[in-house]
């Protein structure tokens, strides 16, 4: 207990603080349905009204609760910005693991494909997909998913290309282990630590250009609540001097400022730094 | 031989290369469409004959690697094609919208790139006082937070609480410089709040690195007051990397522009771009696609050969 306390007590602030942050929103995420006051939906006043014992931040545009979109929006939001990045990784450290185990021309093919796609801005690259997939959720998470897993790529790959020459890889080989064993069970486990921080930054990332294309009406689709959406359809309340709008904007930001005090946190105990 | 000759014209050629493989992504990226962009535009209900005919107008009949030939051809030739929905010439779109965006991020530039070099030099000679501290918080804040979110407070502080500067940068074609930078001047403030954080800290970093090395621990030693061991020994080694930053961060800007011109009704190519992307206009999106990128490569481009021309080892005949 004291042991637990101490560890707990040797972490900086700063990344408590991200802790505290994420562990709320998780929460909001989970129990959406029991937090809110009302439907995800659901038109339960007047447009734009302003805040109140009922309706706790007003109405949207619609005249939907703002709060309760606020809470649904927590769950859609973060929720497939997080499925997003998971199916990044995957690709990602799939592709990354063929490369640095099979080598030869296998390699030589996806690492120039990704080169092509680095090349290229993530957020024209995404728009024009969008453009011929259509804007549907799941084509948001497959071309987000897609074009990020380059930058995974290039990071895992140079983190397995170092674990393929050990002699326990050589060893799995020489004891006949097929190749998604050797990837799993050999390369995985070793590579895992630089890629956890490395899934922090990414997410928000994922998050960021989510939300930027959500706001921009090509992202998460309504009636579903969306922090980028919610800002968009009611920005023209700013121009009367009302902030309401941009409370979700502000959710945004304190969860990537959050996951960005915990990844520093994690890199500089990775990098063997003392204080 | 000249290794620096060789090695600027590999990257010149690589730079080349890159365009080329990229235009054909572009291109090649409507061949994913579910059936083609004959079918897509005319729907369910058209008849064969009626596609047919679409199609011979559009040249889809062609096989592709014909078609893709005849893209960069006119392309080349400066004719970008024809909107898909409303039928006039891309040139015609583009022309007007590809100069105010330009005009936009060059406005932002004029003021990013100094103030991020004062900023990031001052924080880089200040290290750990309270305005570097400051400086990082507020820089930390500008990257975390979504665009919109910034562009949004500007809007409120500015145009709103103040009302100095409009909130929606509509112009007209015959509108006087004074007038345009005034109308501009909220879109370019947010983009410069966000690319100078990104600048500031990565010229920070570099003259970090560059002061930690021997020859300035040399200088300090041998007694050179400070201000001579930064303007005659530090600068001249940190304009490379710093002139790197600039142009890397450029490459940002020009992308960047897509939002901030949304959240101000900007009549730039951004805007074009996703209004197109929610019609399905393809060619029109193709057309913006490509100069985003080619830009976005030049920049890159600019920045990789400066690096490398930086290099006084390769400057001078071995």
């Amino acid at each position: 207990m004291t042991s637990a306390l101490q560890k707990l007590h040797n972490i900086p602030a700063t990344a408590l603080f991200g802790m505290f942050v994420i562990a709320c929103y998780i929460f909001v995420a989970l129990f959406a349905p029991v937090i809110a006051p009302y439907g995800e939906s659901e038109i339960v006043a007047y447009e734009f009204e302003p805040w109140s014992r009922d309706f706790w931040l007003g109405t949207d545009s619609l005249g939907r609760d703002m709060a309760t979109r606020m809470i649904y929006g927590a769950r859609n939001t973060i929720g497939i910005a997080f499925v997003t990045t998971l199916l990044t990784f995957l690709l990602g450290c799939v592709a990354a693991f063929l490369s640095a185990t099979l080598q030869g021309w296998v390699d030589q093919i996806i690492s120039r494909a990704v080169d092509v796609i680095i090349s290229i801005p993530t957020l024209i690259f995404a728009l024009l997909l969008l453009t011929i997939f259509g804007t549907s959720v799941y084509s948001l998470i497959i071309v987000i998913a897609i074009i990020y897993s380059t930058f995974v790529f290039r990071i895992a790959r140079a983190v397995a290309v170092g674990i393929v020459v050990m002699d326990y890889v050589e060893a799995a080989q020489i004891r006949g282990e097929g190749l998604w064993w050797i990837m799993s069970r050999e390369i995985l486990p070793n590579a895992a630590p630089p890629l956890v921080a490395e899934f922090g930054l990414r997410f928000c990332f994922v998050f960021l250009t989510i939300s930027g294309l959500s706001f921009l009406g090509l992202g998460i689709q309504p009636p579903a609540a969306d922090w980028g959406s919610m800002v968009r359809e009611n920005a023209s309340l700013i121009t009367f001097g009302d902030l309401t709008p941009l409370i979700p904007a502000s959710a945004i930001g304190l969860l990537t400022i959050a996951v960005n005090f915990i990844v520093d946190w994690m890199l500089h105990k990775a990098s063997g730094l003392k204080e | 031989m000249y290794p620096l000759l060789f090695l600027v014209l590999q990257r010149l050629f690589l730079g080349a290369l890159t365009l080329f493989v990229v235009s054909l992504v572009i291109f090649a990226s409507i061949e994913l469409l579910p059936g083609d962009v004959a079918e897509q535009i005319l729907g369910q209900s058209a008849t064969p004959e009626t596609l047919a005919a679409f199609r011979t107008e559009l040249g889809l009949d062609l096989p592709p690697h014909t078609r893709y030939l005849n893209w960069l051809n006119n392309l080349l030739a400066g004719d970008l094609g024809t909107s898909l929905i409303s039928q006039t010439p891309i040139t015609d779109l583009l022309s007007e919208r590809l100069y105010n965006t330009f005009f936009l991020a060059g406005f932002a530039a004029l003021i990013s790139v100094p103030l991020a070099l004062f900023l990031g030099i001052l924080t880089a000679l200040h290290r750990g006082s309270s305005l570097d501290k400051a400086v990082n918080v507020v820089s930390l804040a500008a990257i975390s937070v979504p665009e919109f979110f910034v562009a949004y407070i500007l809007v409120f502080i500015f145009s709103v609480e103040l009302a100095w500067f409009p909130s929606i940068a509509n112009l007209s074609s015959d509108a006087s410089l004074l007038e345009r930078l005034h109308r501009t001047f909220l879109p370019a403030l947010t983009l410069t709040l966000i690319v100078t954080a990104h600048m500031m800290r990565m010229t920070r970093a570099s003259i970090i690195n560059l002061l930690a090395l021997p020859y300035i621990e040399m200088a300090r030693l041998k007694g050179a007051t400070p201000t001579r061991t930064i303007v005659r020994h530090a600068l001249p080694n940190a304009v490379a990397p710093i002139v790197t930053v600039v142009a890397i961060n450029m490459a940002y800007l020009i992308v960047g522009v897509v939002i901030v011109e949304v959240v101000f009704v900007y009549p730039g190519l951004g805007q074009l771009l996703v209004d197109s992307v929610s019609k399905r206009d393809f060619t029109v999106v193709q057309a913006a696609c490509l100069i985003f990128s080619a830009t976005y490569i030049l920049f890159n481009m600019i920045s990789d050969l400066i690096s490398v021309m930086s290099n006084p080892r390769l400057r001078h005949r071995k």
